[in-house]
């Protein structure tokens, strides 16, 4: 007997799994329209493959995966592209996306499967690009891609494989039924996990309110390293977190995945999507759904082709509804008159999900997807409107619920408030937003409701402090650049007014270096008082220091050499006045300074990383590109100076 | 009708904030039945008496504010309240003194600061303290010797009495109250001339047993149904144990802890009083805390203080500490290697 442990809190809801459970797995009519949105993943939306009118067959990839997280879309029957467009789809927000419309040729014909007897002929490699072809993403109702996560970081060894199948939440029984009918899937779609994965222990964690499905996998486990394993019926144990907990002890670290200490879990229903993806070739185009809810004449769970209109779904449940509810003309079925409805209870709430985690759909036109794995159409008397909020009186019931171990009671104080700091203070983002601390409340107040509210209004904060943070940075810079830009004029006057003196005095070149010496050193030291900013000081001191130099130079050679390196056609005319070394000393010297200005273009590349477009690198590349080009002209001169002058003893600079 | 939308989770439990407060004043039925029973009608006129001011100050209030009257009066928990503070007073303190006491905490200690929930002080307490410091001679003198019901006065003179001021001749009414006495005699008297004092009866204090029994037993229904946690309980009453069996272990020279445990307001301040969720401190670590901090000051003020009793004092001082308790005994939440400790700033994002 394996140990197991206990996760804090949770509650006991009533569980009305019997609703869905009297029947096995039916299969419903085929429809005339699939709506597919091309995300029904967590990642980057599918890109399209097909063309308005292109014929396909069943099982035919539609819409490619874009970029690393992100899985394919399939037909799930054969037909023609009516459409794509935007259309709503299942989604908290009630918003429209990108859909690709499939308007079914009633034949559903099959394209031709690569079949796989033998899975241990294919690398892991191969096995992952198939899973990731066949469009499958997590079917507990999150949707990650499957791929992805069967691909962990390099570095996190999965010494655990989990398989949930613990399916906490009141009504939904799909995993349930799915389990006890095909258990061999479920089994063999984890073995081809386990044999991509390696990991040391196999574990199928299943809630003991299930007594079918637990026969059923333990028989199917008969003689595999799999192990089936009962835990005690505790909503969320279903929770990724808190299967981890009661299976292994161990807690995944905040900020972490469970691959990072080991341990991978994933749904029952995508293991048997897995197989079935490896060892036919089929993708992921259909899913099993629970249709339940006091209005359902027959509830129970259907096999649904993805895209199917839940109105569809729903009559095809014995709910009466529209007819005309189909899924390229979004209807509100509640807006149609329903003569025959009679007998059934009105719907006032269609929940997609468990009544503890789902989100209520606006109307039955939307399509189901790849994580619909419930349809609830509840009516009033199951879930009657939200009670009025009382006030808070601290009883603690909420934390004493709380599987994440939070203080809801204060996290609700804070987040009324708009405190949001000490919302974070209090960990609000470990929140998982199971709703147990609602469950409890005796005064009825919408806890999740106000942490849902907190995380966006400082999610929102985040983005807004960023775009100010840029803004400002880009205020700064300018104002650095208009000072220095002040600074070098100034400088530039006094460079003139110098050496306008120095012509009048007819004295020696040799007092401007240290002039220019002088300038450089005062840079340095504000560098050095910039504290936090210094590096960007350092930067731009070196810009300075090589535009001095730059005018040290041109000061030098006076007006005609400077000239001649920006136009080498000319060069002869001034040969006799110039010195051959001065010239070579000068091309080492741009060299030099060229080389340095690469080096800290080269440095602030690496520190600044994703910012390579910040104002002070560009400025250096800038300066490196004019240094190049400096760079050339004075060789060139050189060039031309010794074959005009070819006796001279010197070799060519190295 | 059009579908609702709502966000989850859409099932909801039983529980209600009326159903606790009406657990609360079910469960004090026992010790105030004793209480009854050993000091007279005066106790249970005074509760109903209170409950009424407290339902009429609640309503006044809520209009003046421009709440829904009936919405908020169904939580009950003006009626607790009053329960509470007249179970605290003297049987036969004056009408006045009831008044003064339930308006304050109303008015001042509860709605001023927000109504329920947001009052930081234990509204029943702040009444008490109130009248307990401005009108000691009403506080201290209307205790009656305990009795029976039948020797006492008969329920329409102590109506008369509270209400009128009639005389009934009770002459107990000076009498004080087991800790009182304990604690002035023991410096001049022996054990046994102390105890031999008709408030101390043949068991621990004459009537104040089955009375804090009553309240225990009443507190243990609260936790049975899950209403109040145990740590704030258990951690008061240790403490309390504690102190007394370290610091007042010589019962020449000081109150014994049978006294301590059963006689005075000690059970229902642990059970009833401490445990009031909207002042008490947050996490299960802070309430032992909380009600350890109540424990200590509670002997302390009864042992050196000036008053024989501290109930209240110990649990409004308390009261002031919890935001402070609250920020140090955070617990550990899943996934994070410890617990968070004092005000920290978010990290940064």
């Amino acid at each position: 007997m394996r140990k197991l442990w206990d996760f804090h809190g949770g509650i006991h809801p009533p569980e009305n799994k019997h609703q869905s459970t009297q029947s096995s797995i039916r299969s419903i009519a085929l429809p005339d329209t699939l709506v597919l949105p091309l995300n029904q993943h967590i990642g980057a939306a599918a890109d399209p493959c097909v063309r308005v009118g292109d014929t396909v067959l069943k099982g035919q990839m539609i819409a490619t995966a874009v970029g690393r997280i992100s899985v394919a879309v399939h037909a799930p029957t054969s037909g023609t592209i009516a459409a794509i467009e935007e259309h709503p789809v299942p989604h908290p927000s009630g918003m429209s996306d990108n859909c690709i419309v499939l308007r079914s040729d009633g034949e559903d014909r099959w394209m031709e499967l690569t079949f796989c007897a033998d899975y241990k002929q294919l690398s892991a490699a191969e096995i992952l690009s198939r899973v990731r072809q066949a469009g499958i993403a997590g079917m507990g109702g999150a949707g990650f891609p499957t791929e992805v996560k069967l691909h962990p970081p390099s570095n996190d060894k999965v010494n655990s494989l989990i398989l949930n199948g613990a399916e906490c939440e009141p009504y939904i029984t799909a995993d349930d039924l799915l389990m006890q009918e095909r258990a061999k899937q479920i089994v063999k779609g984890m073995e081809i996990m386990a044999y991509v994965l390696e990991p040391e222990e196999t574990l199928i964690g299943i809630e003991d309110n299930k007594p079918k499905a637990i026969a059923a996998m333990r028989e199917a486990a008969a003689n595999t390293r799999i192990e089936v394993i009962v835990v005690p019926t505790k909503y969320p144990s279903g929770g990724e977190k808190q299967l981890i907990r009661i299976l292994t002890g161990r807690e995944v670290p905040q900020g972490s995945i469970p691959a990072d200490i080991g341990i991978m879990c994933q749904n029952v229903a995508t293991a048997a999507a897995v197989y079935r993806a490896i060892r036919f070739g089929e993708p992921l185009i259909s899913r099993i759904t629970t249709v339940v809810g006091e209005s359902v004449p027959r509830p129970g769970n259907y096999e649904v082709l993805l895209g199917t209109a839940m109105s569809f779904l729903l009559q095809q449940a014995g709910l009466p509804l529209a007819q005309d509810a189909t899924a390229a003309a979004p209807v509100d079925i509640t807006s149609h008159p329903r003569p025959n409805q009679g007998h059934c209870p009105a719907v006032t709430r269609l929940i997609m999900g468990g009544p503890m985690m789902g989100f209520t759909l606006p109307n039955a036109s939307l399509p189901v997807i790849k994580t619909t794995n419930c349809l609830l159409a509840a009516t009033p008397d199951e879930f009657p409107g939200p009670a009025t909020e009382q006030a808070c009186i601290r009883c603690g019931m909420c934390a004493d619920v709380c599987p994440a171990e939070l203080l809801p009671q204060q996290l609700f104080w804070y987040a009324k408030a708009e405190e949001f700091d000490k919302t974070e203070m209090y960990n609000l983002f470990d929140c998982i937003e199971c709703g147990a601390c609602s469950y409890v409340c005796p005064s009825h107040i919408p806890l999740v409701q106000y942490y849902r509210f907190a995380k966006d209004q400082i999610r929102a904060a985040r983005i807004e402090q960023r775009k100010s943070d840029l803004s400002r940075a880009r205020f700064e810079y300018r104002q650095q650049r208009l000072d220095r830009e002040q600074q070098e004029k100034a400088a530039k006057r006094k460079a003139r007014a110098e050496s306008a003196a120095k012509a009048q005095a007819a004295k020696a070149a040799s007092d401007q270096p240290e002039q220019a010496e002088t300038t450089t050193m005062a840079t340095t030291a504000k560098a050095g008082a910039g504290g936090a900013e210094s590096k960007q000081y350092i930067i731009e001191a070196a810009v300075e220091r090589a535009q001095q130099k730059h005018l040290q130079v041109e000061a030098e050679s006076s007006k005609p050499p400077a000239l001649e390196a920006r136009d080498p056609e000319g060069p002869q005319n001034h040969e006799e006045s110039r010195n051959l070394d001065e010239l070579l000393d000068r091309v080492t010297k741009t060299k030099a300074k060229l080389e340095k200005l690469q080096d800290s273009l080269a440095t602030s590349l690496a520190t600044n990383g994703d910012q390579s477009n910040s104002p002070a690198t560009e400025k250096l590349s800038n300066a490196v590109e004019k240094n190049k080009i400096r760079l050339a002209a004075a060789e060139q001169a050189l060039a031309a100076a010794q074959a005009t002058a070819p006796s001279t003893q010197q070799s060519k600079p190295a | 009708m059009a579908l609702i939308r709502v966000t989850s989770p859409h099932a909801h439990g039983s529980n209600k904030t009326a159903n606790i407060m009406q657990w609360v004043l079910l469960s004090t039925l026992p010790g105030l039945s004793a209480l009854t029973i050993f000091f007279g009608w005066g106790v249970l006129i005074n509760v109903v008496f209170a409950s009424l001011l407290a339902v009429l100050a609640e309503a006044t209030v809520l209009k003046l504010r421009k709440k829904p009257i009936g919405f908020y009066l169904q939580d009950y928990s003006a009626v607790v309240t009053a329960v509470l503070l007249a179970l605290s007073l003297p049987p036969f303190a004056p009408w006045w003194v009831t008044t003064v006491a339930v308006l304050f905490s109303i008015v001042i200690a509860k709605h001023l600061y927000g109504g329920l929930g947001s009052n930081p002080f234990n509204p029943a307490m702040v009444g008490y303290a109130l009248v307990l410091i401005s009108f000691p001679v009403a506080m201290t003198t209307h205790w009656a010797t305990p009795s029976t019901l039948q020797e006492g006065p008969g329920f329409f003179a102590t109506v008369g009495y509270i209400f009128l001021g009639q005389d009934i001749g009770v002459d107990g009414f000076t009498m004080a109250t087991p800790l009182d006495v304990y604690k002035h005699q023991i410096a001049i008297a022996t054990i046994e001339e102390v105890t031999s004092d008709p408030v101390f009866g043949n068991f621990v204090a004459r009537g104040w047993e089955w009375v804090n029994l009553g309240f225990l037993l009443g507190g243990l229904v609260l936790i049975g149904r899950k209403i109040i946690s145990w740590h704030i309980p258990v951690s008061l009453l240790s403490a309390l144990c504690v102190c007394s069996l370290l610091l007042g272990w010589d019962e020449d020279q000081y109150t014994p802890l049978s006294i301590h445990l059963l006689s005075g307001a000690t059970m229902l301040g642990a059970f009833f009083i401490a445990t009031d969720p909207v002042s008490a401190a947050t996490s299960h670590q802070g309430k032992l805390v909380y009600g350890a901090g109540i424990g200590i000051t509670l002997y302390v003020i009864r042992t050196w203080g000036s008053y024989p009793d501290a109930v209240a004092f110990a649990v409004l001082l308390m009261n002031f500490a919890v935001p402070f308790i609250d920020y140090y005994t955070r617990p550990r939440t899943y996934g994070h290697t410890s617990a968070q400790r004092g005000i920290r700033r978010a990290d940064p994002p």
